[in-house]
């Protein structure tokens, strides 16, 4: 079973209609100990940084978070999800993230120029490095973005980037924690794959 | 870099689509979310779905519809047609929209655009402007382009983005119906004037004119209903056709 967290960031609709759809049980909770018990866990997320660390602080999961994924427990976290597992992020000031990956969070806009932020749209992925999430997918799919932050000095758990101005790391992971900054319940045929391939590993 | 997008729109009434006919490979061709998969396999980059019922019983029936095709196609869903408050915003959001279009709603009430942007973030909240040319100048029309609200429709677009609207949806009155081309003018007048992604809508006849549309550099994304659902254009062809033109698509 994976955990869908609920903390009260972002519409979580799309994300359990398309494991349903794929036939993966999950479960929306709020519930730290629900999310223990889980096999995998997705941490979602749409909305600003600072209030995002600051629920899941308050519902028990950062730390939470931070204990299963040293357990090796598989943990994806998506769009401000991902954002979510870094060091920091300086959204409207400087906030602490989870830490279970080493780089940071940057407005996009101070480093493109010419183009418009939020970036909103379909990207196509360049892989920096193999891994077996990406065993379903390629530099030919698409996938759906829509952030106006992104990560940075992020060489480490970098798997592969959008260009968008600036290299927009799009799939990260180091071990058992992975991110997307595209939403894969919103990219069609492709997200879907990618979402069964953590689904399944 | 992203995409330029391609995106049919599909209008409901009383849980129907409208001009749904004339279509091979499905079922029920006034299914909504039976012409949603059929698009979702096509290639199309998002679906917009227009709720133009007057009734409740019809608008239940909307969100009804609009919960099943989210459940089913997982690609962006924007809705619009009968917002007009905040609580608006949360019956669609929770069916499964991703972003909500307002048009008659920010007319009467332009504080909703400001709202709406602060409690679901810009990227959801779409300003649908139908505009047609009066003296010499753009002007909005509301009420499904029936009534001239006198507003300048570039000012409009312009106060749309400066209070928290994520994208336009630039819908030519003049060019609407005509399938003799997108309104490239009236486009360009409005996208210079913008940061935005801008939306064309109104005019589309063949794929051409979504390669003269996406050359002249003034929209992000084109809209259309008809030519889809009678099948003028067909969407993999449309697409195939832009990128062997040099057009970024989602393929």
């Amino acid at each position: 079973m994976i955990a869908i967290i609920d903390y009260g960031c972002g519409n979580l609709f799309s994300l359990s209609r398309s494991l349903e759809y794929l036939g993966i049980e999950s479960k929306i909770t709020s519930d730290a100990d629900e999310s223990a018990n889980a096999d995998k866990i997705i941490l979602p997320g749409v909305g600003a940084f600072g209030d995002a660390i600051d629920k899941l602080n308050a519902c028990g999961h950062a730390d939470l978070l931070c204990s299963l994924a040293s357990q090796g427990k598989p943990i994806l976290g998506i769009c401000l999800g991902m954002q979510l597992l870094f060091e920091k992020s300086y959204e409207y000031g400087e906030h602490n993230g989870l830490g279970l990956l080493k780089g940071r969070i940057y407005p996009l806009d101070k480093d493109i120029e010419n183009l418009k932020v939020p970036h909103m749209g379909w990207n196509r992925l360049d892989i920096v490095r193999d891994d077996r999430i990406l065993a379903d997918s390629g530099k030919n799919d698409y996938f759906y973005f829509v952030h106006s932050f992104y990560a940075k000095n992020c060489d480490d758990c970098l798997i592969a980037t959008a260009e968008y101005g600036v290299d927009v790391p799009a799939i990260v992971g180091m071990g058992n924690v992975y991110g997307t900054q595209f939403h894969p319940e919103k990219s069609g045929d492709k997200g879907l794959k990618l979402l069964k391939r953590f689904a399944t590993m | 870099m992203i995409t330029k997008r391609i995106i049919p729109c599909l209008d409901v009434r009383d849980g129907r689509v409208v001009k749904g006919v004339n279509f091979e490979g499905i079922k029920d061709v006034a299914s909504p979310v039976d012409m949603a998969k059929f698009y979702n396999e096509s290639g199309a980059d998002e679906l917009v779905f227009y709720d133009i019922t007057a009734s409740h019983e019809g608008r239940a029936l909307f969100t009804d519809i609009l919960r099943q095709t989210a459940s089913e196609v997982f690609i962006p869903l924007t809705v619009g047609g009968g917002i007009n408050s905040i609580d608006d915003f949360d019956r669609v959001l929770k069916c499964g929209a991703d972003k909500v279009s307002v048009n008659s709603g920010a007319i009467k009430n332009p504080s909703l655009i400001s709202e709406a942007a602060k409690k679901y973030g810009d990227q959801c909240v779409v300003l649908s402007m139908d505009i047609k040319r009066v003296d010499g100048s753009f002007h909005v029309f509301q009420n499904g382009g029936r009534i001239d609200t006198g507003k300048d429709a570039l000012e409009w677009a312009v106060f749309g983005q400066k209070n928290g609207a994520g994208e336009l949806v630039v819908n030519s009155i003049d060019t609407d119906g005509v399938k003799n081309g997108f309104d490239i003018e009236m486009l360009k007048a409005i996208s210079e004037l913008v940061t935005i992604p801008v939306i064309a809508s109104g005019g589309a006849g063949c794929k051409e004119d979504f390669l003269e549309l996406f050359n002249a550099d003034c929209a992000d994304a084109g809209l259309a209903a008809s030519i889809f659902h009678f099948k003028q254009v067909n969407i993999k062809e449309l697409k195939t056709y832009l990128r062997n033109n040099n057009i970024e698509m989602r393929i």
